[in-house]
């Protein structure tokens, strides 16, 4: 699809969100679902070295330099639904694209946004790393975690996987699509502010 | 020696007068006292005389239940209910809640069944209630009545608009009469959509805080708080240059056009549609959806005569209506209040499609209805929580709620609602009026 140019800056338009975009996102969580051969080495260890760094800059409340692993046209999106459901008719935790996804990482900086005073401390693992080469600049990552989290207080444990479709640009693999499936993203839960 | 007296069967009037007595001492005309928010014999009672007693309480929406033997598990209060529509149609509120020794019948929360078997001993029952069997019944004697057995039942079940709501009082007045001038609300709310059809299809957000249910009815209807609790959502929206939604909040919302009213029985609604000016208002005031600018285009181009209605019904109906106790219509979204401890609630937010629109509305629709739950209603939550912590100072006792009085903002309209300027706590002293009728076991 071509986006004109006055919509070229992600960040503050949104043009390539559409039923094809949809559509795309259908067929590659399909993919998640199905078991995939055994990586070779050097794909595995790239796909765990990058989910390592992300995550430590997560936990480490870099979150302008995290954002800057999310290409143009990127999706953070945290499901309510199991799995997903129909992301056009049902709502989601997040469902960011560039554009709202630089608003939350303006939002959690603006130093106002009262759920994060005191700010989450979280820290992560991440394991389970399968990989799967679709083609030379596109990979899948598949992956469980449990994040910690403290804040105000209070400990809390968020166990789930993790759906990452990267994509290679001119300097480094960039996140497409990070899509975070929690246990039990359906159920009760207290100021779910924090970044998956 | 104890004498015999006959015990009355319902509060009398005796006791009904010391109720309010009592209650009345906690709840004065411009302050309520803390221990309505910590104390968990309050709650206890609330739980009986607010969420029962003589109240009406919602309980869900038509379109959670689509088809015939459909049912829906919710709670009226902490009491676990089956909402059922039997092979007709008809709406049925059931206690899930076996008569033989209490274990629940139904643990999905939606689907269909024609009846419900109890995962203990095997008592059957119809999704109307009766008692079908029970296993081996020469076990209960040639006199086992089955129709003596059935499942308790919800006294009352009305449906204003799809909007179900529950009663366990006989005697209450229709739902209609105490829904009062608030139909009138929910009528623009609903006649949005084209045909008036709209559905709760979606997961819901299930929203916890750490504190007392009412901090989430007391908010509902504050035009006061915006301005500040939201603080981090409009310097968000400002991000990219021109205010967007809400920002008219900040300036001097008390000289603004828009206006709250108290509807009678608790309920009351903050307008902020004068905010806004003509077709399209909407559109162009709610801060940018995930694919806005394609699906602008695409709207405009194919349906240019009513594009700017189109384009309206993605964003929120300008409308926060809250009707007592624990039903709360926001933006799109129908929000229940479940009240899980005296310092624990859940916020169920269900998004909301409509019909007799393209399927991209919908979709942008809903993308809406994630922006507030994400920047907006975790800091709601945040200042609830720390309420709630505050009011540990045993010796300060009272919570104001005396904005606006003495100013002469109210002014009282026909069928006796009172419209007032949206910052005026007239809605809380309002549905406390309300809250001690129900405390006291007053008819309503």
């Amino acid at each position: 699809m071509s986006i004109p140019d006055q919509y070229a800056d992600t960040s503050t338009w949104s043009y390539h969100i559409d039923e094809e975009y949809y559509a795309a996102l259908d067929r590659t969580r399909a993919l998640f679902e199905e078991d995939w051969p055994e990586p070779d080495a050097t794909l595995l260890h790239e796909a765990t070295a990058f989910l390592s760094r992300e995550a430590r800059l997560i936990d480490q409340g870099r979150f302008n330099a995290w954002l800057e692993l999310f290409s143009d046209d990127c999706l953070y999106w945290v499901p309510v639904t199991a799995g997903g459901g129909d992301p056009r008719v049902e709502v989601s935790h997040a469902f960011d694209d560039r554009r709202r996804l630089t608003d939350r990482v303006y939002w959690l900086r603006t130093g106002l946004a009262y759920s994060q005073i005191p700010a989450s401390r979280t820290r992560r693992l991440v394991g389970n790393v399968e990989a799967l080469e679709l083609d030379p600049e596109t990979r899948l990552i598949r992956s469980n975690f449990v994040v910690h989290e403290f804040r105000a207080g209070v400990t809390k444990v968020y166990a789930g996987w993790y759906a990452h479709t990267l994509v290679k640009t001119e300097h480094a693999w960039q996140i497409k699509v990070k899509r975070a499936n929690l246990l039990d993203s359906e159920q009760y839960h207290e100021n779910l502010t924090l970044v998956f | 020696m104890t004498s015999q007296k006959s015990v009355p069967r319902g509060p009398g009037k005796t006791a009904t007068a010391l109720a309010r007595g009592r209650w009345s001492a906690h709840v004065l005309e411009d302050r309520v006292h803390r221990t309505l928010y910590t104390d968990p014999a309050v709650f206890h009672e609330e739980l009986v005389k607010v969420y029962g007693g003589q109240s009406w309480v919602y309980l869900a929406h038509e379109s959670q239940l689509p088809e015939p033997n459909s049912y829906l598990s919710v709670n009226m209060g902490q009491r676990p209910l089956i909402l059922t529509r039997d092979r007709n149609g008809e709406l049925h509120g059931i206690f899930n809640r076996c008569s033989h020794r209490g274990a629940t019948l139904c643990r999905d929360e939606s689907g269909t069944a024609r009846s419900f078997q109890c995962p203990y001993h095997g008592w059957t029952f119809r999704n109307t209630g009766e008692l079908v069997g029970a296993p081996w019944p020469e076990g209960y004697g040639p006199d086992f009545d089955r129709s003596k057995f059935g499942l308790r039942r919800v006294n009352r079940i009305a449906s204003y608009r799809g909007f179900i709501f529950g009663t366990l009082n006989d005697d209450a007045v229709s739902l209609g009469e105490w829904l009062g001038p608030a139909r009138g609300w929910l009528d623009y709310w609903i006649d949005r959509a084209p045909g008036g059809e709209v559905f709760v299809r979606s997961a819901a957000f299930r929203m916890g805080f750490r504190g007392n249910w009412k901090l989430a009815y007391d908010n509902a209807g504050d035009g006061y708080h915006p301005a500040f609790s939201h603080r981090s959502l409009l310097d968000m929206a400002s991000r990219m240059g021109d205010a967007k939604d809400m920002s008219y909040f900040g300036k001097t919302p008390d000289d603004g056009p828009m206006k709250s009213y108290a509807l009678g029985h608790g309920h009351s609604v903050i307008d902020q549609r004068p905010a806004h000016d003509g077709p399209g208002s909407f559109w162009s005031n709610q801060r940018p959806q995930p694919g806005r600018e394609k699906f602008e285009e695409l709207i405009r181009s194919q349906h240019p005569a009513d594009a700017d209605t189109l384009l309206d019904l993605c964003v929120g109906s300008q409308i926060n209506l809250s009707i007592f106790p624990n039903l709360l219509i926001i933006g799109n979204q129908i929000q229940v209040i479940e009240p899980l401890a005296v310092d624990r609630t859940q916020l169920t937010w269900h998004a909301t499609t409509i019909g007799g629109v393209p399927p991209e509305v919908n979709t942008i629709r809903i993308r809406t209805q994630e922006d507030f739950p994400a920047f907006g209603e975790p800091d709601d939550q945040a200042n609830f929580e720390e309420v709630q912590r505050g009011l540990a100072v045993v010796e300060d006792e009272w919570i104001l709620m005396n904005r606006g009085l003495g100013t002469g903002w109210q002014e009282m309209t026909e069928d006796g609602v009172v419209k007032t300027t949206v910052t005026d706590e007239l809605h809380m002293r309002r549905y406390y009026e309300e809250w001690v009728r129900l405390m006291a076991g007053e008819a309503t």
